[in-house]
C-alpha cells in the first residue's frame, strides 16, 4: 500500500506583514520523489522548512509517517529534533571544527550508539559515498564536491525514511552538478527514502522528480509528473517558467470555424492559427503558446504558418536556437537537424495544430481541450 | 485553555525564546532597575537630609533635590559651573583629538610616509593606558607648590613655579584627554579610509582633478560619517571621565559634572549627585542618539566601499621628514614621556627631589619604614597592594568572561530571534548601559544596591556588586561582539544539528561554543583590559575589601603619596599594554 508519508494541510507562514506561504494543500506518497520548483523568494524553502520543523507555521497542519508533528488548531508542535527526517542545505552546514568523521558520526552519537557501532556505520556511508581516504580532513579543506558528499553521507548514516534537500545542487559548477544528480537519483533508489527537493532549476526538476510541484508566490500552481507539468502546463506561469527556451506567447481572439472538423482557431492581425481546441466561446481573449522544439521550418506559405525574419542563431552542440522576428514579437525555435540559415533571411514557421495550448487570457488558466 | 496552554508551551519552548526571557529578566535588573531606583531616590527625602533642610522627613515624598539643584542659589555652583565645564572641556577634546587622529589617518592609510605599520600600533598605545595615568604624568611635571605638596619636574629644574592655569583646570584637562583620545578618532577614520575604494578617488584625479580638490570634494565627504562619528563618542567618553577632571580639576575648585556627582555623594547629598547623574546620563543618551541617527543616514557610504582594490598613495615630498619628527614627538609626548615622569616618581626618594641622588627602589621593594609613607612597605611586598592587584585580577576575569558569555547568549537570542520583538528587545536593552557615562552607572548601583530592597539584598560592600556593575557596563561590547560571531556563524549549523537530533545543551556545547568561542576570547580580553584600568564606574562601589589596582592609585594620590600612586600606575601599564599586545596577536580589532 502506498500511503502518504507526508500530508501537509492548508500551511500558511507569514514574515510580518509578507505572506511567504499560502494556504497550501499536498500530500507525498511513499517513496516518491517531490521537487518543489519556483523562482527565488516564492516559499518553497520556507514549506521545506516547515517540514523539517525548523520553522514554525503560522497555521495549518503537518503529518508525517501519519503523526501529527504540527497543527496551529490543537497546538501541536513537535521539535525538529523529533521528527526523524534527514536534511541537506544549500550551504551544506558542514561543522569546520569538526573532521569529516565527526561530522558525520554526530547523528549517531547523539542517539548514544556505542562507538563501535558507530565506526562501522560511518566507515559504510564514507565508502558508499566515495569519500575513503578524506575521514580526518575538515571541511575547509576540501571541495565544493566533496563537501557535498560529505553533506549526504552525514544525512545518510541515520537511515531516514524521509530526505529534504533545499538547493543542495546550486554552489557546484556544471559539470559536478550531472554527476551530483546522477548520484542523488541514484541514493533514492536505492534507500528508497521518500525524497522532498528544493530547487530553482528546472532541468533538475525534469530529470530527478516523480512529480513536481511548481511554486509561485506562496501557492503551489501544479503538482503533477514532469511530463505533464511540461506538456500540459496548468496556467501560463507554469507554462512559462517550465521549459529554455521559454514557450512562445501570441496573444489573440478564439474564433469558432464554420466547419465541424476543423477546431477553433485564433486571429491576431492578419494570420489565423487553427487549433484543436473545440470548446472555446467565440470571441473570448486566448493566449495561444507552443514549445520552441514544435516550430518546424517550411518552405512557404499554408495554412498555420506565420511569417518571419531570422534575427539571431545560436548554435549550441548538436541543437540550435534561433531568434525570429514576426512583426512585432520575437518566437524562439529550437531546431535539431543541421540548418543553413543567415540572419536576415525570411522563413516561414509552421505551427502544428496539436501542439498549441490555449490558455485563458484573463484567468490565465489553460483551457480544456 | 488546553489549546492556549499547548500554543504558550510552543511558544516558550524554542530555545532562543527562553533565552530571551532570562536575558531580558536579567537586564531588567542590572539596568532598568538601578536607573528607576536612582530617579525614585531623588524625588525622597534621605537621612542625609536633615542636614540640609529642617522640614526633611526622611522617607517621605519632595521636590527638594530637583529644586536645590535646578532653582536654588546654589545651581550656580552645582548644576551650571560644571555643566559648562564638563561640555567646553568635551568639546575642546573631541575637537583635538578628532583633529589629531584624522590627519594621522589620513597619513597613514593614504600617502607613502614611511614606518607607517609602525605608527599604526603605537598611535593606540595612548588609549590603551588609563586617561588618569596622563593627569598624573601632567602633575608630576606641572605641578606646582602653591596648592600644596611636592612641585614637579618643571619647578624643579627651572625654579620657576608654574601658573595655575598650567598646572589645574582647563588646559591641562584639555591636553591630556586629548592625547589620551586622538587614537580613537585614529581607528574610526584609519577604518574608514581604508574601505574606500582609491578608485573613486582615481577617476576624480582622470577628470583632471587636483589632489587638494579629490581631498575635499571626494575623499572628506566620504569620511565625514566616519569624522562625526568619532567626534560625538570622544564628546560623550569624556562627559563621563572621572579621574583626570578630578585629578587636574577638583585642587582649584575647577568642577565637572563627574567631579561634582563624586563629591556629593561623598559628602552625603547622594540624592543631588543622582539628578546630575540622571543629567549627565540623559545629555550622553542624546549625542549618542544622534550619532545613530546620522550613521543611519548615512550608511550609503559604507556601502560603497568595495574589496581587494589597491590604494593609491599621496607623495608626500619634502613635507616626510618634517611630519614624521611631528609624529615623534606627539608619541614621546603621549606614551614615553608620561611612562618616564611616572617611572621616575616611583623612584624618588622626596617627591620633589628629582636628582640621581634622591633615587631609590624603597616604593617598590623596599621593607616598612615608619620614615616614609607612615610606615607603608614598597608596593611588591605590600600586602593591601598586593590585596588590590589580585581583586583587580580577579575582578577583571569575573567581569570578562561573564560578559564575554552573557554577549555570545545575547547574540544567539538576537540572530535566532531576528526580526521579532522580543529579539529587537533583548538588543536594544543590552546596548543601554553604553549611555550611561562610567561615573552615573556607579551612582546607579549605589542607589539600588547600598540597602535592601525586596529580594535584592545589600551588595554595597561585596566583591559581587563591583564586578556585577563592570559586566552590565561591557554589556554592549560584548553583546555586539557576540551578533557579530552568530551572523557570521549562520544558523543553519545549528539547524543541521538539530535535524539530527541534537538537544539545545548539545547544539550549543557542540557546535555553537566551540565556533563562537574564537570571536569570545579576543572579547574578553578587551574586557579584561577594559575593566583593569576601570576607575570612574567603581570608585563610588568599592570599600577596602574590594579595592583594585585602579582605585589604590586614586588613594594614595589623594593622600600625596605619588611615589606609590605611580608604582601602581606602571603596575597597570604594563598589565593593560601587554593584554593589549595579546589581543592584536589574537586578531582583535583593538579597543575601541
Amino acid at each position: 500500500m502506498t500511503a502518504n508519508i507526508i500530508e501537509v494541510r492548508n500551511l500558511t507562514k507569514v514574515f510580518g506583514s509578507v505572506v511567504a506561504v499560502d494556504n497550501v494543500t499536498f500530500s507525498i506518497r511513499e517513496k516518491d520523489f517531490l521537487i518543489l520548483l519556483g523562482p527565488s523568494g516564492c516559499g518553497k524553502t520556507t514549506i521545506l522548512r516547515m517540514i523539517a520543523g525548523l520553522e514554525i507555521p503560522t497555521a495549518g497542519e503537518i503529518h508525517i509517517k501519519g503523526r501529527c508533528v504540527f497543527s496551529s488548531d490543537r497546538g501541536i508542535l513537535v521539535p525538529a529534533r523529533e521528527r526523524e527526517v534527514g536534511l541537506v542545505f544549500q550551504s551544506y552546514a558542514l561543522w569546520p571544527h569538526m573532521t569529516v568523521f565527526e561530522n558525520i558520526a554526530f547523528g549517531l552519537k547523539v542517539k548514544h550508539e556505542n562507538s563501535r557501532t558507530i565506526e562501522t556505520k560511518v566507515q559504510d556511508v564514507i565508502e558508499y559515498m566515495q569519500l575513503g581516504g578524506l575521514k580526518g580532513r575538515y571541511p575547509q579543506e576540501m571541495s565544493g564536491g566533496q563537501q557535498q558528499r560529505v553533506a549526504l553521507a552525514r544525512m545518510l548514516v541515520s537511515r531516514p525514511d524521509i530526505l529534504l534537500m533545499d538547493e543542495p545542487l546550486s554552489n557546484l559548477d556544471a559539470k559536478l552538478r550531472l554527476e551530483m544528480r546522477a548520484e542523488i537519483k541514484n541514493i533514492h533508489a536505492q534507500t528508497g527514502a521518500t525524497t522532498v527537493y528544493v530547487t530553482h532549476d528546472q532541468v533538475e526538476g525534469q530529470t530527478m522528480a516523480s512529480d513536481i510541484a511548481v511554486i509561485n508566490r506562496g501557492i503551489i500552481e501544479q503538482m503533477a509528473p514532469p511530463k505533464t507539468v511540461y506538456h500540459r502546463p496548468a496556467n501560463l506561469f507554469v507554462a512559462d517558467f517550465i521549459g529554455s527556451p521559454t514557450i512562445n506567447l501570441i496573444e489573440g481572439r478564439a474564433v469558432a470555424q464554420g466547419n465541424d472538423g476543423d477546431g477553433i482557431s485564433i486571429t491576431r492581425g492578419a494570420c489565423t492559427l487553427t487549433t484543436a481546441y473545440r470548446d472555446i466561446p467565440s470571441g473570448l481573449d486566448v493566449v495561444a503558446a507552443i514549445r520552441p522544439e514544435h516550430i518546424m521550418i517550411v518552405g512557404e506559405e499554408r495554412a498555420n504558418t506565420l511569417p518571419g525574419e531570422v534575427r539571431t542563431i545560436l548554435p549550441s552542440g548538436s541543437e540550435t536556437v534561433l531568434r525570429v522576428r514576426h512583426e512585432d514579437q520575437m518566437f524562439s525555435l529550437l531546431v535539431r537537424q543541421e540548418i543553413s540559415l543567415t540572419p536576415g533571411q525570411r522563413i516561414h514557421m509552421y505551427l502544428p495544430p496539436e501542439h498549441i495550448l490555449v490558455f485563458d487570457k484573463e484567468t490565465g488558466d489553460l483551457m480544456p481541450l | 485553555m488546553s489549546l492556549l496552554f499547548g500554543r504558550v508551551r510552543n511558544y516558550i519552548r524554542r530555545p532562543h525564546i527562553v533565552i530571551s526571557l532570562i536575558l531580558l529578566g536579567i537586564l531588567l535588573i542590572v539596568v532598568i532597575f538601578p536607573f528607576a531606583k536612582m530617579v525614585k531616590d531623588s524625588f525622597v527625602w534621605q537621612f542625609a537630609d536633615l542636614r540640609l533642610s529642617r522640614s526633611a522627613e526622611p522617607g517621605g515624598l519632595t521636590l527638594f533635590h530637583w529644586k536645590r539643584v535646578f532653582v536654588s542659589s546654589l545651581t550656580r555652583n552645582i548644576l551650571v559651573g560644571p555643566l559648562f565645564n564638563s561640555v567646553t572641556t568635551s568639546l575642546s577634546v573631541s575637537i583635538c583629538a578628532m583633529f589629531i587622529g584624522s590627519v594621522l589617518a589620513w597619513l597613514v592609510a593614504r600617502t607613502n610616509l614611511p614606518f607607517k605599520k609602525m605608527i599604526a600600533t603605537v598611535a593606540v598605545l595612548p588609549y590603551v593606558i588609563p586617561s588618569y595615568i596622563h593627569a598624573l604624568a601632567w602633575l608630576n611635571l606641572f605641578k606646582n607648590d602653591r596648592i600644596g605638596g611636592a612641585a614637579g619636574v618643571f619647578q624643579y629644574l627651572t625654579g620657576v613655579s608654574p601658573p595655575d592655569w598650567l598646572s589645574y583646570g582647563y588646559l591641562p584637562i584639555v591636553v591630556t584627554l586629548s592625547i589620551h583620545y586622538f587614537p580613537f578618532t585614529f581607528l574610526l577614520v584609519s577604518a574608514a579610509l581604508t574601505s574606500i575604494d582609491s578608485r573613486l578617488e582615481e577617476s576624480g584625479e582622470i577628470l583632471g582633478a587636483s589632489r587638494t580638490h579629490i581631498l575635499r570634494r571626494i575623499t572628506f565627504p566620504l569620511v565625514l560619517p566616519a569624522l562625526l562619528s568619532s567626534f560625538i563618542l570622544t564628546f560623550s567618553r569624556v562627559l563621563g571621565t572621572f579621574g583626570t577632571p578630578y585629578f587636574l580639576g577638583t585642587p582649584v575648585r575647577y568642577y565637572t559634572l563627574s567631579t561634582q556627582i563624586y563629591s556629593n555623594i561623598i559628602n552625603r547629598v547622594p540624592s543631588v549627585g543622582y539628578i546630575l547623574a540622571f543629567v549627565l546620563i540623559v545629555i550622553s543618551s542624546v549625542v549618542i542618539y544622534i550619532n545613530q541617527r546620522m550613521i543611519g543616514k548615512s550608511k550609503s557610504f559604507v556601502t560603497i566601499a568595495g574589496k581587494g582594490f589597491r590604494v593609491t598613495e599621496t607623495p608626500l615630498g619634502r613635507l616626510t621628514y618634517p611630519l614624521l619628527v611631528i609624529i615623534a614627538l606627539l608619541f614621546l609626548a603621549s606614551v614615553v614621556l608620561p611612562f618616564l615622569l611616572i617611572l621616575w616618581q616611583t623612584l624618588t626618594l622626596y617627591p620633589d627631589d628629582y636628582s640621581i641622588r634622591n633615587l631609590t627602589l624603597l616604593f617598590w621593594i623596599g621593607e616598612a619604614n615608619t620614615a616614609f609613607a607612615e610606615g607603608e612597605a614598597g608596593i611588591l611586598r605590600n600586602p593591601a597592594i598586593l590585596g588590590a592587584a589580585w581583586n583587580s585580577i580577579k575582578l577583571a576575569l569575573t567581569a570578562s568572561v561573564l560578559a564575554g558569555f552573557l554577549g555570545i547568549f545575547i547574540g544567539y537570542a538576537v540572530v535566532k530571534g531576528r526580526n521579532t520583538k522580543l529579539a529587537f528587545a533583548v538588543e536594544q536593552m543590552s546596548f543601554l548601559p553604553y549611555l550611561v557615562p562610567g561615573i552615573a552607572f556607579g551612582a546607579l548601583y549605589l542607589a539600588l544596591f547600598s540597602h535592601r530592597v525586596g529580594p535584592l539584598p545589600a551588595l554595597y560592600g561585596t566583591f559581587f556588586l563591583v564586578a556585577l556593575v563592570c559586566i552590565a557596563k561591557n554589556l554592549p561590547f560584548t553583546g555586539r561582539a557576540g551578533i557579530t560571531s552568530m551572523l557570521q556563524i549562520g544558523s543553519e549549523l545549528e539547524e543541521a544539528s538539530e535535524t539530527l537530533g541534537a538537544r539545545w545543551t548539545m547544539r550549543f556545547r557542540k557546535i555553537i561554543l566551540p565556533l563562537s568561542i574564537q570571536g569570545a576570547i579576543s572579547g574578553f580580553i578587551l574586557v579584561f583590559i577594559t575593566v583593569m584600568r576601570e576607575l570612574s564606574l567603581i570608585i563610588l562601589l568599592v570599600t577596602p575589601e574590594t579595592r583594585t589596582l585602579t582605585t589604590m592609585t586614586f588613594r594614595y594620590q589623594e593622600q600625596g603619596y605619588t611615589q606609590f600612586s605611580s608604582a601602581i600606575s606602571v603596575l597597570i601599564i604594563v598589565i593593560v599594554v601587554f593584554g593589549e599586545l595579546m589581543s592584536r596577536r589574537m586578531g582583535a580589532k583593538g579597543s575601541v
